[in-house]
């Protein structure tokens, strides 16, 4: 049987609130050993290896990211951001019983330093299924703003 | 009437006023006679690759339209229409033959001409096009670095730039015998003053401060490399605001030493080249992938910053928009060039692993500096051991604030230069 959608949104409602409740690490095991976790600048872009990125990160770069978040020596993540994030408009693109493609919205609020912030994102999902359940293969968020100036994101998208 | 502040009074050799990050009246006052009366970079040549190639930006506040015309020659237009003064260009960047304003259709040419406009009869004989071209300022490049001035009297940019010359020479060998290129950038805006990040870039001492969370994410050779400030760097004043600061000597010319053996984490990128590329193309391509050893700031919007371009943009007195501009070799080869976007992504941009933790730096200064009153900013250190070279420039250890000490020195010559005195009395 493929992927079903209720699969899908139960899976990025758990990804959604490991990251607002700041369990990174088991946010990192979330992910296959080759999946990547990548925030584009352009819009139109398809082949995210050969242009510039927010964040291009493989297991080893998320590994890094999650560290300086826990870590306490990043002034801009001592503490980290407080977020609260929304997904919906859930929508399956493709489904088989090994793997799926599904986008959605995300609307995130920031709160750091006393100022509040908010990203709207269209979310791209490329999910797995494997023994130990989904895990994700890439995720793609892309920023409604990605080509404004941005301020300081000392966190996970 | 609004009492002008004195800026001779707020900026001696070795400290400032802390005001000079918050003081509105003084920001109108830098807008004029620092953006208006200097170079301001604008592109990158690459920027602009072919005839009718074309980018919009600013220059302090002032929109402008960057253009290549038919014959290859550059324009910086003022980006406003001389009927009602509509900008008359909105995309980013592309290729066109002419720019049309939207409001009333008047079309102009890619040097800033008046072409044509809609139903000239209304006009009867008083429209003049010959006198209507898109305002253009005064252009100039060197080594690819393009600069655009308000001031029709301002010095050559070669005399401006001066010494600071041979250091853009030395930062674009980063193209390994292509031409530079830009691929990129990432723009983010941080609440504070400009002159936080003009002095920034010029500031090694924050480095092993500021930037442990990144320091913990890179392998120990990298480590040792960015250990730099009790080192053999140091600090020169090149003029004019100009300064270069030198972190890591072995990486000021990227064609010597090409027999030091690969860094181990760009081994792998070695190897895959070696399949295309002699032993020494090899060693020339992956030096210049690690980019250069030293920060080349030129004032008063732009520095060579090791390995990208860093652009600042003034929005408000407490607003700051800053470019960080990826750049690669212009037909070097593509895995090279990935490797290049992948380090810009660890440090720069408002999700690397360096950038945002300046930003709240900078943010923390523009706060703190708001406490009190006639409180000093310092700028004296290095001072004491500051020497002068054969050539007379100043210089001192790494960590000195002699490139801060040189941006202020010529942040007051501007500011209280004779023509800057008659047009803020204007
Ligand atoms: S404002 Fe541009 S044509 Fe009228
Ligand atoms: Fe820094």
């Amino acid at each position: 049987m493929s992927i079903t959608l209720n699969d899908a949104i139960e899976f990025i409602t758990l990804e959604a609130d490991l990251l607002d409740y700041g369990q990174f690490k088991e946010w990192l095991s979330l992910y296959t050993p080759e999946g990547l976790y990548i925030v584009p600048i352009d819009p139109d872009a398809t082949d995210y290896e050969k242009t510039l990125n927010y964040a291009y990160d493989n297991a080893e770069m998320r590994q890094n990211r999650v560290t300086r978040l826990l870590g306490g020596r990043a002034i801009s993540a001592m503490p980290p951001a407080r977020t609260v994030r929304m997904h919906g408009r859930y929508r399956m693109l493709e489904a088989d019983e090994t793997k799926c493609v599904v986008r959605c919205a995300q609307m995130l609020t920031e709160l750091r330093q006393g100022r509040e912030r908010y990203y709207s994102a269209n979310v791209t999902f490329h999910l797995v299924k494997t023994d130990a359940g989904l895990k994700i293969d890439r995720k793609i968020v892309s920023l409604l703003t990605s080509t404004e100036a941005l301020t300081a994101v000392s966190y996970i998208l | 009437m609004t009492i002008l502040p004195d800026p001779a009074s707020l900026v001696n050799e070795d400290r400032a006023d802390g005001s000079i990050y918050n003081n509105a009246a003084l920001y109108d006052m830098e807008m004029d006679s620092i953006f208006k009366r200097n170079w301001i970079w604008v592109a990158h040549r690459s920027d602009l690759p072919e005839p009718g190639s074309f980018i919009t930006t600013f220059i302090g506040q002032h929109p402008v339209i960057v253009s290549r015309d038919r014959k290859g020659e550059l324009h910086v237009l003022l980006n406003r229409c001389r009927h009602r003064g509509a900008t008359v260009c909105e995309h980013k960047s592309g290729k066109t033959a002419s720019f049309v304003c939207p409001y009333h259709g008047w079309a102009y040419g890619q040097d800033g001409a008046l072409r044509a406009v809609p139903q000239p009869k209304g006009y009867g004989e008083s429209l003049d096009k010959s006198k209507l071209p898109l305002v253009s300022l005064k252009v100039a490049e060197y080594n690819g670095m393009i600069f655009a001035t308000f001031n029709q009297d301002i010095m050559p940019l070669d005399e401006w730039l001066g010494p600071a010359k041979i250091w853009i020479d030395l930062f674009m060998k980063q193209g390994a015998g292509w031409p530079v290129k830009t691929m990129g950038e990432h723009k983010f805006t941080f609440p504070g003053n400009w002159k936080i990040q003009l002095e920034n870039t010029t500031d090694a001492y924050h480095f092993p401060i500021v930037h442990k969370s990144f320091l913990d994410s890179v392998d120990n050779e990298t480590q040792n490399i960015f250990d730099f400030v009790e080192g053999d760097g140091f600090v020169e004043d090149l003029g004019n605001g100009h300064s270069v600061m030198v972190m890591i000597p072995e990486l000021i010319d990227l064609e010597e030493n090409l027999d030091a053996p690969v860094p181990e984490r760009f081994q792998e990128l070695a190897d895959a080249l070696s399949k295309d590329y002699p032993p020494e193309k090899v060693r020339q391509i992956v030096r210049a992938v690690g980019g250069s050893g030293f920060n080349l700031n030129l004032y008063p919007n732009v520095a060579c910053s090791m390995a990208f371009f860093r652009v600042l943009r003034p929005l408000a007195v407490d607003q700051t928009e800053i470019r960080h501009i990826a750049i690669g070799m212009d037909g070097g080869p593509d895995i090279a060039n990935e490797v290049r976007l992948r380090l810009h992504e660890h440090f720069q941009g408002p999700m690397g692993f360096g950038t945002p933790d300046d930003s709240e730096a900078w943010d923390r200064v523009q706060r703190g500096a708001l406490a009190g009153y006639n409180i000093d900013i310092l700028l004296n250190r290095g001072l004491g051991h500051e020497a002068k070279r054969e050539s007379g420039n100043l210089f001192s250890d790494v960590t000195a604030e002699t490139g801060m000490r040189a941006a202020y020195k010529q942040w007051l010559v501007d500011l209280t230069c004779e023509t800057a005195a008659e047009e803020a009395a204007q």
